[in-house]
């Protein structure tokens, strides 16, 4: 008993001792925020509350310095029109850019479609931008380190270092990714980290009228976003890839992928 | 002249030697592993304080209520209080000073984002009013009979 | 704030032509120069295995192509590199790859891998090439009314000689177990050079018809279809030509001071000597050509057999989409007509040289309805996109990513090994074989 009661004080000791000892040791509080990251940015999106006005498109287009009449985007809006007969018809002419002011389905090279509302089961919006994965495809491939993950868990593009070779263009299963028409590097959504880094809000989440989009720190048991993620029942898109995904949907239909 | 075989590696060692010499030039100090590692983490670190320092566009409703008192209280009971400014004023930029004057979107097409009437059930679009353009009093700017910062119609 | 600017095409824009849904970002971002870029890869690695069967494995009725497929490789090297060059936004950044790689991306070993392949064939050829050298500076130095040309080249040989003079049994001896030992490690590092080319494909997961392990092996064995193929045409090219002007008692691709000291170059030997080793070379094309067809059967029918969730896109886009393109012009004209016209008994170098023809073009269309028909459909699984290849250009990018930049990688390699023929003949024959 004396023994084991040696054993237990000395396992007590020893443990206290390495955790004060850690203590002392935390000198670099970039080192501690790697070690037990207390922020992680995530995205929530609403799908029921999205009503395809694509002011979200728009700002993010002018925030983020992509021209307006180029035809890339860093997020965009979808449109799923499903009929009586199951088919699924979706669209996402200019990725929303002006909206959707039209009955007519943008098929590309197949022309515009007419759907009668009378044919109409269910119709809605998705609105789309980067996942920041949790382990991002397109990072594993980029031969020269030009795009990488912050600690905080935003995947960014260096602009100085990118080649253009487009293997994270492949490599992204979302598609997500485009050349930049005039930076002529890999561009993508970086959660406006320029905003949200200050204190601010991204601006797509802040253009939106009807709180379809909101970014929070998933880390922050008292976040709106991290509680939602928490407590509802939410969606990711494409989780088959094994990217784990960090931008969560609630409304998710099994015809969104 | 013993050895001559091994000539061509000293070549190739020189080589080497030589790109590694000019990446010690090349790269920049801050280029190498970060927080997540090579696999995702391999980056050169004072990008993400370029990225940090991107100059933003839209500065917030808050920002324009600073000033625009008035016109900020004006819309916030109404259906449209949801909507910030600058979806419809343009994004502030470095305004009052760089631009001094904000143009203001006042096209059918911006209202049209929203009201634009589509049959979209189980979307919160259907919940809107809508319109069809065509019939709805075509021609004419909506802003001359809706006033977009009190849009109810009773007030009309 | 919408100001009208103009119109601002997007990369990849021109040449896309998008259909049902898709998704906005998506274009045909690879084009020609990315279907280029694993054909050429792929035709350096096989011209250096065939010559790696008569340095490693001593198949001595390969020797005279081996040296051949040997120097042509070296000529293709650099051209290997051209397509990646002319395809990236930045090909100024290019030297990237070497300074901060990657390595969990397959594109980041290019860089290494390729000069590691780049020394090792340098040095075989210069272990091959170094008794000529030798001899060439003796002969040269001994001119005394050198031309300006020959100036230039006795130059060139004393640099590469790297000062080695010695041409005694031994040393030549040790010559010998160096091209041995090169060859043989060329080999792993050919395979790698170009498993790899097939890993950057294969590994992409958000690929549906690209992400399959069979890929790196398909290319492999495809690359060393080609390069074989490559070898017989150029072979057959080359030998007429010179077949052509020895009946005018000229002697095309040696330097002239050995042409003419030589009595062996005769039309009737020139013709034997083709003869023999475009016939053997056919049956090595035909083992690999096997293995490919093979390996790329399996992978569609474990694709139809298992049928994931992709399968109803990639049967649209294979027997639909791309049908012309994957079962006519690859498979068909590409692949089963040279197959049979090598098989059918009493082959002559003609019909070898028309087969490897259509095998090259098979060999190209295999790496085209790779690259573009992996592009050819939306990752909504509910669109297409169509590619169509800049033909006129009419800026730097049409040209780059058109039939412009397609021309000019597909030319290179018979300029460089133009010049390159100048310093190392390709078609020089030992002392000793040439007066048997």
């Amino acid at each position: 008993m004396k023994r084991r009661d040696f054993l237990k004080s000395t396992a007590v000791f020893v443990s206290g001792a390495v955790v004060s000892m850690s203590a002392l040791e935390l000198l670099d509080p970039g080192e501690v925020l790697a070690q037990n990251p207390e922020l992680r940015w995530g995205f929530l999106v609403d799908t029921l509350k999205c009503v395809g006005c694509g002011m979200c498109v728009k700002a993010c287009k002018i925030e983020n310095d992509i021209p307006l009449d180029a035809n890339v985007t860093r997020t965009w809006v979808e449109r799923y029109v499903i009929t009586k007969d199951g088919k699924v018809n979706a669209d996402t002419p200019k990725g929303a850019l002006n909206g959707f002011t039209s009955k007519l389905i943008d098929q590309n090279a197949s022309g515009m479609k007419k759907i009668p509302d009378e044919d109409i089961t269910q119709a809605f919006f998705v609105p789309k931008l980067c996942n920041q994965c949790s382990t991002p495809a397109c990072v594993q491939v980029c031969p020269v380190g030009a795009t990488y993950q912050t600690a905080d868990g935003v995947v960014l593009v260096d602009r100085t270092w990118c080649i253009g070779c487009g293997y994270c263009i492949m490599g992204c299963p979302y598609g997500v990714r485009f050349f930049h028409p005039v930076a002529k590097v890999a561009d993508k959504c970086t959660f406006c980290y320029h905003r949200i880094s200050n204190g601010g809000n991204s601006a797509c989440a802040q253009a939106c009228p009807f709180g379809a989009r909101q970014i929070g720190n998933l880390r922050d048991p008292n976040d709106p976003v991290a509680k939602a993620v928490l407590n509802q029942r939410v969606g990711v898109l494409r989780a088959e890839y094994g990217t784990k995904p960090n931008v969560y949907y609630i409304g998710l239909s099994k015809e969104v992928h | 002249m013993k050895g001559h075989v091994w000539r061509p590696l000293y070549v190739v060692i020189g080589l080497v030697a030589c790109i590694l010499i000019f990446r010690m030039f090349y790269v920049p100090s801050d280029f190498g592993i970060q927080e997540r590692g090579y696999t995702f983490g391999f980056h050169r670190l004072s990008n993400e304080q370029e990225w940090k320092e991107f100059p933003a566009k839209y500065k917030g409703t808050a920002y324009c209520a600073e000033c625009h008192t008035e016109n900020s209280e004006s819309i916030v009971n109404s259906g449209h209080g949801i909507i910030s400014c600058e979806d419809c004023h343009g994004a502030a930029f470095n305004h009052p000073e760089d631009p001094e004057k904000l143009s203001i979107d006042r096209s059918r097409d911006l209202c049209l984002r929203c009201h634009f009437e589509l049959y979209m059930p189980s979307s919160q679009r259907n919940d809107l009013p809508g319109i069809d353009p065509k019939t709805h009093n075509a021609g004419i700017e909506c802003v001359e009979c809706h006033n977009p910062h009190n849009p109810s119609l009773e007030d009309m | 704030m919408v100001e009208q600017l103009a119109p601002m095409l997007v990369h990849g824009e021109i040449w896309t032509v998008k259909d049902l849904f898709v998704l906005p970002n998506e274009y045909v971002y690879w084009a020609i120069q990315i279907v280029l870029y694993p054909y050429m890869t792929g035709l350096v690695a096989g011209a250096f295995v065939l010559s790696s069967l008569y340095h490693v494995f001593g198949v001595e009725k390969l020797k005279e192509i081996a040296r051949f497929a040997l120097v042509f490789s070296f000529a293709l090297l650099p051209v290997a590199m051209l397509p990646l060059l002319l395809h990236l936004m930045q090909p100024l950044r290019g030297i990237n790859v070497l300074m901060t790689p990657h390595f969990t991306s397959a594109i980041s070993a290019f860089g290494i891998v390729f000069m590691a392949y780049a020394c090792i064939v340098a040095a075989e050829i210069w272990f091959v090439y170094r008794e000529f050298i030798v001899s060439s500076i003796h002969r040269l130095s001994a001119k005394t009314d050198r031309s300006a040309y020959e100036g230039i080249l006795l130059r060139i040989y004393k640099l590469i000689s790297l000062g080695a003079m010695d041409t005694s049994k031994k040393a030549l001896g040790a010559d010998h177990k160096a091209v041995k030992f090169l060859a043989g490690l060329g080999i792993p590092v050919a395979c790698f050079l170009h498993g790899y080319a097939g890993f950057i494909f294969g590994s992409v997961k958000a690929n549906a018809l690209w992400m399959t392990p069979l890929m790196p092996v398909i290319f492999i064995c495809s690359a060393v279809v080609s390069g074989i193929a490559l070898c017989i045409v150029c072979y057959y090219l080359f030998m007429g030509l010179r077949k052509w002007a020895a009946r005018r008692g000229k002697n095309y691709f040696l330097p002239d001071g050995i042409a003419h000291g030589s009595s062996v170059v005769d039309y009737d030997h020139l013709r034997s000597v083709q003869e023999h080793e475009v016939k053997m070379t056919s049956k090595y094309l035909l083992i690999f050509m096997t293995l490919a067809l093979t390996l790329e059967a399996l992978d569609m029918i474990f694709r139809g057999y298992t049928a994931v969730k992709s399968w109803d896109i990639l049967r649209n886009v294979l027997f639909e989409h791309d049908y012309v393109n994957i079962f006519i012009l690859q498979y068909g004209i590409g692949n089963i007509l040279p197959f049979i016209m090598l098989l059918i008994p009493g082959v002559t170098v003609r019909r070898a040289a028309l087969a490897s023809i259509l095998v090259l073009f098979g060999v190209f269309m295999m790496r085209w309805n790779v690259v573009i028909g992996g592009q050819a459909f939306s990752l909504t699984f509910n669109g297409f996109m169509h590619y169509h290849m800049p033909i006129i250009p009419h800026d730097i990018e049409t040209f780059k990513e058109g039939l412009g930049g397609a021309l000019l990688v597909a030319v290179s390699p018979f300029v460089i090994f133009y010049f390159l023929n100048m310093i190392f003949p390709a078609f020089l024959v030992d002392k000793e074989e040439a007066h048997h």
